[in-house]
Formats: C-alpha cells, structure tokens, sequence
C-alpha cells in the first residue's frame, strides 16, 4: 500500500504551484530583495576602509553604544515581564483575564508613534508618571531610560506571545510527577518548568531584542536625541540622511541589516529547537 | 483544561497565585494601558468641540485621506501576496521552502528605517534607478508611490504569517479530494481553501491594515513630509508634536488608536471561531 502510496504523493497532485511560487517569489524580488541588495551594493561600493571609517566614528560609536544598552535593558525587563504575563495568563483563572489577554496585543496594534507620543507625555513632568517621577529625580523623557521604555513598550508581545502557547502546550503531569516526588514549587519552576520553556523564550527575547534594536518611530519622541548621550542607531542614520551623506546612512543601516540578519537566524534556529522539543515532550 | 489543574506554581499556595496575578495586572496597566488610554484623555483634553475642529483641520483631513488611500492599495495586494505564498508553501513540497519562509520574515526583522534607505538608494534622485527615472519623468520618492512601496515593504510577512500556519495545519486532503472529483485550481480554492482559511485572512488583513496605516519611519525616510502631499496621519502626528500642538498631536493620534483598538476586537471576535 505504501509502496503505491509514495509516488503518488511525490506528483503534485494541487494545480497553481507555479503560479503561487511566482507571484510570491516576483513580490519578494521586487518589494524585498531588490531594494536589500541596493543597500549592499552601497556598502560594496563604498569599500571597507570608507565604511569602517564611518562606522567606527565617535558619534557612530555612540549611537551604536547607547542602541544596544538601551535594547538590553528593555528585552532584560521583557524577559521577565513576558515570561510573568504567559504565566498568568496561561495558568490562573481570574476575572478580566481576557481583557488582560487582549492588553498583549496592544503594543503590536498601535503604530510605533503613537505609542512613542503618549509615553513622552506620561512621563514629561506634567504626565500623570512624570508628575510623580520628576519630583523624585527620576527623569525617564530625554534619558536612556526613556529609549529602553520605548523599546520595551514596543516589543513585549513578542516574548509573551512565543512563551504562551508553550505553556499551554505543557504536560501538567511533568509538575504533578515533580511534587509528588516532593520538589518544592520553585525547583518545580527551575528544573521542570523552565527547561521546556527555555527555547521558546530565548527565541521571543531574541525577536524581541532585534525589534528593539531597529526601532525609532516610538524612541524618536522620547528620546530628546541629543548625539552621544541618546542619539540612536537608526536616527543617526536618519540624520545622514537629511545631510544628504548617503554613505553614512547606508554604512549605519548596514551594521543594523547584519544585526538583525543575524538575530532573525539565531530566532529560527531557537523556534526550529522549541519546536523539536515541544514535540518531545508530547 | 488549566481551571481544572490543581497546581498553583510557584507560589503553590492561593496567596502565591494572588501575589502574580496582582504584580502581573498592575504591571500591565501602567505599562500598557495607561498609555492607551493617556491618547484619549489627552486628544479630549479641552472638550469635545477643539477635539473635533483639530480633526475637521484640513490638513488632518488630508492626511487621514493619504493614510487610507496607501491602506486600500497596499492591503489588497498584499492579502494576495499572503494567500499565494501560503498556498506554494503549505500546499506543495520543494526543496528551498525553508529558506523561502525565512525570506518572508525578513521585513518583520528589519528596521523601517533600513527599509526606507533601501528604496532611497534605488529610487531616489542619486539612486540606482535614478537616472532612468529622472528621464522618464518618473517620480517615486517623496511621492504616493514611494510610501506605498515601503508600506508594502513593512507588511509583507503579515497576511501570510497568519494563513500559512493554518494551511499547513489543514493539509492537503480536502483539496485533493476536489480534484479527484474534477474541480479546476479556482474552484478549489473558492469552494475548498478559502472558506477554511477566511478568518485567518481576515485577521491578517486587518493586523496588515493596522500596520500600513501606522508605519512611520520607513514612511518618513522616502515621504520627505511635504505638508498637504505626503504627510501621512503617523507624520502629521510628529509633525504637530514638534509644532508644539500637543492636542491636536493627540487628536490626530486618536484616529490611528481607534484603529489599533478595532484590530484587536476584530482578534477577539475571531478567536472563538478559529
């Protein structure tokens, strides 16, 4: 039976293969790759010395310096923010969970600059947090504090959506096993919980992370953009560019491209892994 | 399925539970709903009537008018996009489908404004296609079609990161089943596919429009933020910031929070039937 099975299914039995595959491959071309490769092209035309030169600049460097820290400060909060909200979300019952649920998506919804305004006026010295902050010498507007704000704001759902259906997906008898073999809760936590869900939450600090990385429509308000104190990667070239030095834009946005080439593999590679341990654990 | 299990971690006890879900609500509201709601208490800040006279102002008309007119060209084809992609990838075996899906997540991990100097140094004046654009009198930058290419650019994955799990999941059965019974590619996926998918199409195209009217710094790279021609509402909203008119920044944000708001209702009212 099988023997007579498997030419069959090895034919493409669904007509418009090469009609889908073309028009997917022809938008990807156009929309995608040809404009990618443009940027390439600048950097391969610019050569090495020129484009180290402009990347390794103080101000470039600063940029570079302030992105990063700011990204590792948020996607640190969202780690542990993300891995809470799943948690709850997924294991308690309890009234307006839902709306609790709905809340996740609101930062994926709402466009970047907006989120970006409404959080500068919340926490300017007369929003309803920085009324409460200022006094107390905690300016978050105009510091690197407000930039991993906006990077954290922007980027949680990430880490909550990927852990969530994890956790759903886990064997309550794994934990159940644990504390009748009498684990406490919290090395049930660490060695049951956190092994099975490790993957997946890698993989969404990881998105996160590199979300956090290119963001600018929400950081660009709350920034106060000052060059070497919160001048941001994508700003600076932003920057260039109104300077019309399409050569210090391109060598920028090409550190950010390999960046986020980079991270966006190390995420497959971490899915690819959860998804084999997920099927594992079934 | 979770009401019914019995264990509480950690913090196996009620009062552990409590303490999380307290952390965890109060947490979200002044992380994330605050600021949602901040948008409207600020927009309505001095009445209704400046509310509705700051969106009534014709340059808010006319980049509200801009922003839909770049959702109704680029959602469409993009939901097209999205079911094609899916449909060679979910429904058909060849060897570089791997590769092919990581591609259409590009965008999603590129930063807008690399997406925006991308098409900058190729459409733009000293761009690659530049010259020959200039030549044919061509005008992509600083334009309609420029905003449109980078908004298409931003939301490409999205259509097809939502139909193309779904279609996987589904499998091939029921199509192949239409074939045996004589049915051509189009009446399969009319009769067949779509009807399994909708919902998810549906979602994907309002996270999609959500997404088109909202993109900003892809948008503020090659729109060049001509007031009253290439403003779009995200513009116009930093442009009325820097104006020092924080209301009517918040007015004209209001619109785009409606939006977001209406997208995860849409998601919501869905769930259940997926």
């Amino acid at each position: 039976m099988s023997v007579i099975a498997a030419p069959i299914r090895a034919k493409r039995v669904l007509p418009g293969f090469t009609l889908s595959l073309g028009t997917t491959l022809l938008y990807l071309t156009l929309i995608v790759l040809i404009p990618v490769a443009a940027l390439v092209l600048k950097g391969a035309e610019m050569g090495p010395e020129r484009f180290w030169r402009i990347v390794s600049s103080p101000r470039a460097v600063a940029a570079f310096q302030i992105t990063l820290a700011a990204a590792v400060i948020a996607t640190v909060f969202n780690a542990v923010y993300g891995v809470l909200m799943a948690w709850v979300l997924v294991r308690y019952e309890f009234p307006g969970k839902r709306l609790l649920d709905a809340l996740m998506d609101v930062p994926f919804a709402l466009p970047t600059a907006v989120a970006g305004l409404s959080l500068t006026a919340l926490f300017s010295a007369n929003g309803w947090f920085g009324a409460v902050l200022h006094p107390a010498g905690i300016p978050v507007v105009y510091t690197i504090w407000g930039i991993a704000l906006a990077m954290a704001f922007t980027s949680v759902p990430f880490v909550v959506r990927t852990v969530q259906p994890v956790l759903e997906d886990m064997d309550p008898a794994l934990e159940q096993a644990a504390i009748t073999l009498g684990a406490r809760p919290w090395a049930v936590f660490f060695r049951v919980v956190c092994p099975a869900i490790l993957p997946a939450w890698l993989a969404g600090c990881t998105t996160a992370f590199a979300r956090s990385l290119g963001e600018f429509g929400a950081i660009v308000f709350i920034a106060g953009n000052l060059p070497f104190q919160t001048e941001i990667a994508a700003l600076l070239a932003y920057i260039r560019l109104e300077e019309f030095d399409y050569n210090g834009a391109s060598a920028i946005a090409l550190v950010l491209l390999g960046f986020a080439l980079v991270l966006l593999l190390t995420s497959n590679l971490l899915q690819f892994w959860a998804a084999r341990a997920r099927e594992g654990a079934r | 399925m979770t009401a019914a299990n019995p264990i509480l971690l950690p913090g196996q006890s009620r009062h552990g539970a409590r303490v999380l879900i307290g952390v965890a609500v109060v947490l979200s509201i002044l992380f994330i709903a605050a600021p949602l709601v901040f948008i409207f208490a600020r927009a309505f800040a001095q009445g209704w009537g400046v509310y509705v006279s700051n969106i009534l102002h014709p340059m808010t008309l006319h980049a509200i008018w801009l922003t839909t007119l770049v959702a109704i060209i680029v959602v469409p084809l993009n939901v097209a996009f999205g079911i094609a992609a899916a449909w060679a990838v979910a429904k058909h075996r060849f060897p570089g489908r791997g590769l092919l899906v990581t591609m259409i997540e590009i965008p999603f991990s590129i930063s807008p404004i690399i997406a925006g100097i991308c098409y900058l140094l190729l459409y733009g004046r000293q761009g690659l296609l530049g010259p020959w654009l200039q030549a044919n009198e061509v005008q992509v930058m600083f334009a309609l079609p420029g905003i449109v290419l980078v908004t298409m650019f931003v939301t490409a994955p999205f259509v097809a990161r939502e139909v193309l799990p779904l279609m996987q999941a589904q499998g091939t059965e029921q199509e192949q089943a239409a074939v045996t019974l004589g049915a051509n590619g189009w009446q399969i996926f009319r009769r067949v596919t779509l009807p399994n998918i909708r919902w998810a199409l549906l979602y994907g195209a309002v996270l999609c429009t959500a997404r088109a009217v909202g993109e900003f710094g892809g948008v503020s790279v090659v729109s060049g933020n001509i007031r009253g021609q290439t403003n779009t509402l995200p513009l116009h909203v930093e442009l009325l910031f820097n104006d020092l008119n924080a209301v009517g920044a918040f007015a004209a944000a209001s619109t785009l929070t409606l939006i977001a708001i209406l997208a995860l209702f849409v998601k919501a009212a869905l769930e259940g039937r997926r």
